[in-house]
């Protein structure tokens, strides 16, 4: 039977035609390749090429440091105590940042310590073009880190009917306890507590 | 002849031997590149990379010239030149305009001939004397290669000199009429495929498979010598591409005046020589087997046949 023939392999003419045909279509078509370093390349906003870091909102918490799979970020901080602001007060504490840094030799961009900042301080940015001829300088420093903010996108805009984003909401949220604590309430007490009625206690005799 | 003149004649025929294998060359990468999407070489010399060979050039010279321990050392060392110098040749004998031809032999036909296969044999020196067993298998496939289609060809090229009643490469041009491309469609095609894998180009590229062999006879070839084996192919697609020019395009025959004949056969060549590319990146390479299938169940008759047709064409006086 010829149907049951393998028949791999047995295109002859009509296939190498067709080899032909479309190697010299792809000829006349505009070609793919991206001329990078002339041609900057459109990457999309949220491509991860380096870390940047607001050290304004970084507590030193460690969290992105002990979450980091290959343990590439270095944090140094200390404590710090300030006076109580008003006479008699308390005095309080506070971390100070003294390093941060993100070795980016051993950095895998997975981008769990972006995810894991309780305070945004990691941010993505889409910058790649920092290359090194030494790879100790990959080690970037808390000012590099800082440096890359600027190249922060800023976040994509939400969806049309998204629900607001939870800082919008709480602020969005009327200020709580107006109802007790400024008089004429409009809001009723969230509890009432039921009248306990007892038996009048039994009268003593005289 | 003067001395000035075979000096002249022998610089002319160096500088396009020089010239013209490099233009092929560039052609191919950005052909290929193109045809693959790409864009091929974009930097050296600034235009469109018009100096990428030159460039390859000037690296293959600074590389280390190395002759394996096992190897058979002046035969090695031979090679390349063995692979280069016959084209040269080649090249020189082909006209290019009536009465332009470098070298002018009563007999250029078998001249060319001859020295094209010489070519091969560079191939086999090299894989025969390099003490490795890929260069070795690619050597013999190389000879094997040539014995099948050198038959092919030659056949072909016979059909055409019967048409034209000459062994003068100028002679048949001039006699060429535009009725032979019909007339000699056969022979051209076989023509064009036995060159093809006398070149031992793809889709016929089994002596230097790199997929099973390294890359067979050149293996262990390193900086220059290796360039000139590159050189070689490329100056052998230029003689192919401009005897098929010649030959079965009728080569300074055109519509130009006729001081502009050179052109008419250079153009045509480089078309052929364009052709040639195009099968490279079109086609995957062929089996041993069915390389030599193609050769001895299809080749060769239909170059017989048309050997046949030719005559009986030239006995009914065409
Ligand atoms: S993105 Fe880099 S630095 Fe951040 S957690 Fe992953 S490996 Fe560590
Ligand atoms: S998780 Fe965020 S806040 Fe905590 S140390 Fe890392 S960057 Fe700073």
């Amino acid at each position: 039977m010829v149907s049951a023939r393998d028949r791999r392999g047995r295109g002859g003419l009509p296939g190498v035609l067709k080899g032909l045909a479309a190697t010299a279509r792809t000829a006349v078509r505009p070609s793919h390749t991206a001329e990078y370093p002339d041609v900057a390349p459109t990457l999309p906003p949220r491509s991860r090429g380096v870390i940047a870091l607001l050290e304004e909102n970084c507590t030193s918490c460690m969290l992105c440091a002990r979450e980091c799979p290959d343990w590439c970020i270095y944090i140094d901080s200390h404590k710090e105590t300030l006076p109580a602001a008003t006479p008699g007060g308390r005095e309080r504490q506070r971390n100070v940042l003294d390093r941060f840094a993100i070795d980016f030799s051993l950095c895998m961009y997975c981008g769990i310590c972006v995810e894991v900042c309780p305070f945004d301080a990691l941010f993505w940015s889409p910058q790649f073009e920092y290359a090194e001829t030494d790879i100790r300088d990959l080690l970037h420093e808390k000012d590099r880190l800082g440096g890359w903010m600027a190249t922060v996108p800023p976040p994509p805009a939400l969806d049309e009917r998204a629900a607001e984003p939870g800082e919008v909401a709480a602020a969005n949220r009327p200020a709580r306890g107006t109802g007790l604590v400024g008089g004429g309430g409009t809001r009723p007490p969230r509890t009432v507590r039921p009248r306990v009625v007892r038996d009048p206690p039994p009268q003593e005799p005289s | 002849m003067t001395l000035l003149e075979v000096v002249a004649r022998a610089v002319a025929a160096l500088a396009a031997f020089l010239v013209l294998p490099l233009v092929v060359g560039q052609a191919e990468h950005k052909v290929m590149a193109h045809m693959q999407g790409r864009l091929g070489p974009m930097y050296a010399g600034g235009f469109h990379g018009w100096a990428q060979l030159v460039a390859d050039g000037v690296k293959f010279v600074q590389k280390e010239d190395l002759v394996p321990a096992a190897a058979d050392r002046w035969v090695f060392r031979l090679a390349p030149a063995v692979a280069l110098v016959p084209y040269l040749v080649a090249l020189a004998a082909l006209p290019v305009h009536p009465g332009v031809a470098a070298l002018e032999v009563p007999g250029s036909v078998l001249l060319v001939l001859a020295a094209t296969s010489v070519g091969a044999l560079g191939t086999l020196m090299a894989g025969w004397s390099s003490g490795n067993k890929y260069s070795l298998i690619g050597g013999l496939r190389a000879a094997a290669q040539l014995v099948s289609y050198e038959l092919p060809l030659v056949l072909a090229v016979a059909s055409v000199a019967l048409a034209g009643g000459s062994l003068s490469l100028a002679t048949l041009a001039e006699r060429w009429s535009p009725w032979w491309l019909l007339w000699q469609l056969p022979g051209a095609l076989v023509f064009l495929l036995a060159g093809v894998a006398e070149l031992q180009r793809p889709p016929f590229d089994m002596p230097v498979a790199d997929a099973e062999l390294v890359m067979g006879a050149w293996t262990e070839y390193t900086g220059l010598r290796f360039a000139f084996f590159l050189l070689a192919e490329y100056a052998g697609i230029v003689v192919v591409s401009l005897l098929f020019a010649v030959l079965w395009l009728g080569g300074w025959h055109g519509p130009l005046p006729d001081a502009l004949g050179w052109l008419w056969t250079l153009g045509k060549g480089l078309l052929v020589a364009l052709a040639v590319i195009w099968v490279r990146v079109s086609w995957p390479r062929l089996r041993e087997d069915q390389l030599q299938r193609l050769a001895w169940l299809w080749l060769l008759p239909l170059a017989l046949a048309q050997v046949v047709l030719t005559a009986a064409g030239v006995v009914a006086g065409w």
